[in-house]
């Protein structure tokens, strides 16, 4: 009697990881092209400056590099978290989150400098078209990452209060996902915003 | 439902996705810093593209392990009709919206570009 | 303190006060009523608080309809209006309120009316023809709910506290900026669509993993009824595209609340982007609600035809290639802004090319009629009613799929009586054929024939005496959203024609009306009592009606299409496997309590009361995160039990 219960227990634990992967993946595509969208409106406004300054006059590209280096190896030390989690080792998962966490915020925070450099400078995103696309497109990726942390606090506190059990280890999965979607992102917009801008 | 992840995975994807994202920065600091001129503008941006869609590729295997589940492959699926969709939907809006552009110039531009266009000399 | 709302923003227009009473009238007395019935409780427990889909779709319903009683009091302002403003008078309406009038016309009909009925008519059917006991995301399910309900309630709410949107159903830019639209009526607009948006776009993810995932065993993806694969296909389409509205949406509201300029017609903005995105969202919208209106009638004609659907394979490529051509025509919505031949060219044929895939549908609905056994039953009559209105519609689609045409008949009555063909001979006969088909596998009893009939004729007459006369009026060049015209145009006697279509229409509204409560009177005579009235062909007819909580006792296994009929015509039951435990979802306030602090969110940001805004959205996230820690959200219902509660609902069936 335990023994088939467990089983079928088993059976709609797997079952229900894979819905909700399937389920967050199925999400996750839905922000792509909401970033799609993003992309389209900053391409066709990037040349719609109204006589103020265009992406070559704003961006610093070491200060991008730094950015983009932090971002990506955010990205690795979320994986390793995630192998660490397959392990069962607690305690090498919250470390990870905990310098996933602590990249994340720095990225955050190097995003928003930027952010207020240009709006000190007068620069803000009512200044033209192109200024408004690209706080816009920017800042709804700064807006995710922000989401991004929020989460990874309250999985840390989960798996510090719960340990790794079944919930916690399938979280920690979706949030991997989430987190590394966002690195693609930041990769387009790297791209196209900051490195075909400079150009 | 275990992806098959390996410590060996992140660390390729990672080191691929440095090397990406650092050339493309050379590239581009070379061409703004320097006053010779080593690549064509165009040149340039086909190659920041490339690398971009080289690099989001390496992502999408070694980081998101696209195409490792089991069968049926709901989650390739599903990104492949993104991608079709994705790309109607960007190119679409760009093909239409440089269009709209050309034509609703002022009339003045949209004389000279005609006349240009069609060879027209007055 | 309390941002732009003030004492002002009540309405002080005659007409306007009284919509706004009769609705604040209405409100109260639906809540007296229930506190006098005393069923707070009951509704609070059985229905407010439920994940069961099919508790979900009822009351999805009964917002769809409460809306299109809402909906339809626009239109018959909009035609008295226009019957009556010709030359010296000027009817009943200020310009102001008939523009607000016609903006919450579409925007209500389409996003309240028709998507209600359509998750409404999902939520009650798609589980049980795939063999399943829930969908699955249950508690998501539920938050879809209560965003679409916050949406409705902020449309409604803009006629007693402020105004409405007068900038057209897609609010164009830049007349929906904040230079030409200062008031808050845009911004009500924007916030209803994106929060219902977000919880159509919630569906959309919970549907599709619920077809991929939760089938029964057996049950192949060519095997699946063609109403489960026009949701499957219909739900892509929904991931694919309601994306592009939130963003747009999104970029709207920043131009109006922070000042951004992506839509101004100043500062480097560009309108047409606007037109070019939300259409790129709003032809897919189109098919996204037609198309389970195909499903339901290929359901439909086959089980009253007695056959099986003719061109089974054909009418799943035929879904499918519309649903991917829907995402390659959308610049036909704007031909005339300006783009070159080339564009204009592609766009066109790609419409036209369409037509082709719909016309295989409409020859294979109608091959399945051909030597079968049809029941002239209301939901045939909904159908052949479908296919008369919607190939004339279809017609005068194709017709101005031809960019020259178009510029001769864009923003004509044409265009406005072409898409109602499509959307009333479309979309909402095929919902009402679904209501009525199914309407006994959820509720027990089946719905009164004869008044199901008068319903019927007045809808199909009402419908050709509004419609044909503004195609008419088109040609003759009268412009869609008219308030007032002189005499000498001599449009005023096909107005007054259109203006009795839309009474006779209401007439019909009432018969349904009256059907359901005569139905509910009389349900003893009209109880189902075998849980297969119609002689069905696929699993919702297996099990007992009304539907138990738990759907289906065993899970079935299946080894073909329409697997019931193949049972009943071997004079044997469905395969029959062990009584097992079932994993059930618990009932949770947690989706109403969300959907609470997203209606405050959206009223404040409307209104502009930051700290308002600020607490919606930190109690939502709050919600959301004290939900997700909670581990106790499911209970189990023994072998034991379940066997014991199938018996008594089948005894039921065999007694009676």
């Amino acid at each position: 009697m335990t023994e088939t219960a467990s089983t079928l227990k088993t059976i709609v634990h797997a079952e229900s990881d894979s819905k909700t992967l399937l389920g967050f993946w199925v999400y996750l595509m839905t922000d792509c092209l909401l970033f799609a969208s993003l992309f389209a409106t900053y391409a066709v406004l990037h040349n719609n400056t109204f006589g103020g300054p265009g992406a070559k006059d704003l961006f610093s590209l070491p200060f991008v590099l730094g950015e983009t280096l932090i971002l990506l190896t955010s990205s690795f030390t979320i994986g390793l978290g995630i192998l660490a989690a397959h392990k069962q080792n607690k305690k090498q998962v919250l470390t990870w989150l905990g310098i996933t966490f602590l990249l994340g915020a720095a990225f955050l925070s190097m995003e928003l400098t930027e952010f207020s450099r240009l709006v000190a400078e007068g620069n803000n995103w009512q200044r033209s078209g192109f200024l408004s696309a690209f706080f816009t497109l920017v800042g709804t990726h700064g807006l995710h990452i922000a989401t991004g942390l929020l989460w990874t606090l309250v999985l840390m506190a989960q798996a510090w209060r719960m340990g790794l059990v079944r919930t916690t280890v399938r979280r920690l999965m979706l949030l991997s996902l989430f987190w590394h979607f966002l690195d693609v992102i930041w990769i387009l917009i790297f791209s196209i915003v900051y490195m075909m801008g400079a150009l | 439902m275990k992806p098959r992840v390996t410590l060996k995975s992140y660390i390729i994807g990672f080191a691929l996705s440095l090397l990406l994202t650092i050339s493309v920065y050379l590239f581009v600091n070379d061409h703004v810093t320097t006053a010779h001129e080593a690549f064509s503008h165009g040149f340039l941006i086909a190659l920041i593209l490339c690398l971009a869609v080289v690099q989001l590729v390496v992502q999408l295997v070694f980081f998101l392990h696209l195409g490792q589940e089991t069968k049926p492959r709901w989650n390739l699926a599903v990104f492949g009709f993104m991608m079709v969709i994705l790309i109607v939907i960007v190119g679409g809006s760009l093909w239409i919206m440089s269009n709209l552009k050309y034509n609703m110039q002022s009339p003045g531009d949209t004389n000279t570009r005609i006349m240009n266009d069609e060879g027209i000399h007055r | 303190m309390l941002g732009k709302l003030t004492w002002d923003a009540l309405p002080h227009d005659p007409v306007v006060l009284g919509g706004a009473i009769s609705l604040v009238l209405g409100a109260i007395s639906i809540l007296a009523l229930i506190t006098y019935l005393k069923r707070w409780r009951w509704l609070w427990r059985e229905w407010l608080t439920s994940v069961d889909p099919k508790r979900i779709g009822v009351m999805y319903i009964v917002v769809a309809v409460v809306m299109l009683l809402r909906g339809g009091m626009d239109a018959a302002m909009i035609r008295a209006q226009q019957a009556l403003s010709v030359g010296s008078s000027h009817g009943f309406l200020t310009s102001d309120h008939f523009q607000q009038i016609f903006s919450a016309h579409g925007t209500i009909m389409i996003f309240f009316v028709a998507m209600g009925l359509m998750f409404g008519i999902i939520n009650l059917i798609l589980p049980l023809q795939i063999g399943a006991r829930d969908v699955a995301f249950p508690f998501m399910n539920s938050v879809s709910f209560w965003l679409f309900t916050v949406g409705m309630v902020l449309v409604n709410l803009s006629l007693v506290v402020g105004e409405f949107a007068a900038a057209g159903w897609l609010a164009y830019p830049p007349l929906s900026e904040l230079a030409y639209s200062p008031g808050v009526g845009i911004d009500y607009w924007i916030w209803s669509i994106q929060i219902a948006g977000i919880g159509s776009l919630l569906s959309g993810v919970n549907f599709l993993v619920t077809i991929l995932k939760l089938r029964c065993p057996g049950m192949t993806l060519m095997r699946m009824p063609v109403f489960v694969w026009s949701v499957l296909v219909t739900m892509v389409m929904i991931i694919f595209a309601f994306p592009i509205l939130t963003a747009t949406l999104a970029m709207l509201s920043l131009d109006r609340t922070l000042g951004m300029h992506f839509f101004t017609s100043g500062f480097g903005g560009n309108p047409m982007m606007y037109v070019n995105l939300i259409w790129a969202w709003g032809h897919p919208e189109v098919y996204i609600l037609v198309l389970p209106a195909f499903g339901i009638f290929s359901e439909v004609v086959a089980t009253y035809s007695q056959k099986k659907l003719f061109g089974y394979t054909s009418m799943v490529v035929a879904l499918i290639s519309i649903a991917f051509l829907s995402f390659i025509v959308w610049l036909h919505h704007f031909f005339t802004m300006g783009a070159g031949a080339d564009v204009n060219a592609f766009f066109g044929i790609m419409t036209m090319v369409i037509a082709i895939p719909t016309g295989v549908k409409v020859f294979n609905w109608l091959f399945t009629m051909f030597r079968g056994r049809v029941h002239f039953k209301t939901p045939m009559l909904w159908f052949m009613g479908f296919v008369t209105t919607f190939t004339i519609g279809g017609s005068t689609g194709v017709l101005m799929a031809v960019p020259a045409i178009d510029f001769q008949l864009h923003n004509s009555l044409f265009l406005v009586a072409h898409f109602h063909n499509i959307i009333i001979g479309g979309v909402v006969f095929g919902y009402f054929a679904g209501l009525t088909y199914w309407f006994p596998k959820i509720f027990g009893f089946k719905l009164n024939e004869r008044l199901g009939r008068y319903a019927f004729w007045c809808w199909i007459i009402g419908f050709l005496l509004a419609f044909v006369p503004l195609y008419i009026l088109g040609m003759m060049g009268a412009t869609r959203r008219l308030d007032h015209y002189d005499p000498s145009m001599g449009w005023q006697g096909l107005f007054i024609v259109a203006g009795v279509g839309v009474a006779v229409i209401l007439l019909g509204v009432g018969f349904q009306l009256l059907q359901l409560a005569v139905s509910i009177y009389q349900r003893k005579q009209n109880m189902d009592v075998s849980g297969d009235p119609w002689n069905g062909r696929t699993l919702e007819w297996s099990i007992p009606s009304p539907a138990p909580f738990y759907n289906f006792a065993v899970t079935p296994t299946v080894s073909s299409r329409d697997p019931f009929w193949a049972a009943k015509k071997h004079k044997t039951s469905l395969p029959q496997g062990e009584y097992q435990d079932i994993h059930m979802p618990k009932n949770t306030p947690m989706g109403l309590i969300i959907a609470g602090f997203t209606f405050a969110f959206g009223f404040a940001v409307v209104w502009h009361i930051w700290w308002l805004a600020g607490l919606g959205l930190a109690g939502a996230i709050t919600s959301l995160i004290i939900r997700l820690s909670d581990e106790d959200t499911e209970y189990v219902i023994t072998a034991a039990e379940i066997k014991q509660l199938d018996q008594q609902a089948r005894a039921k069936g065999k007694l009676a």
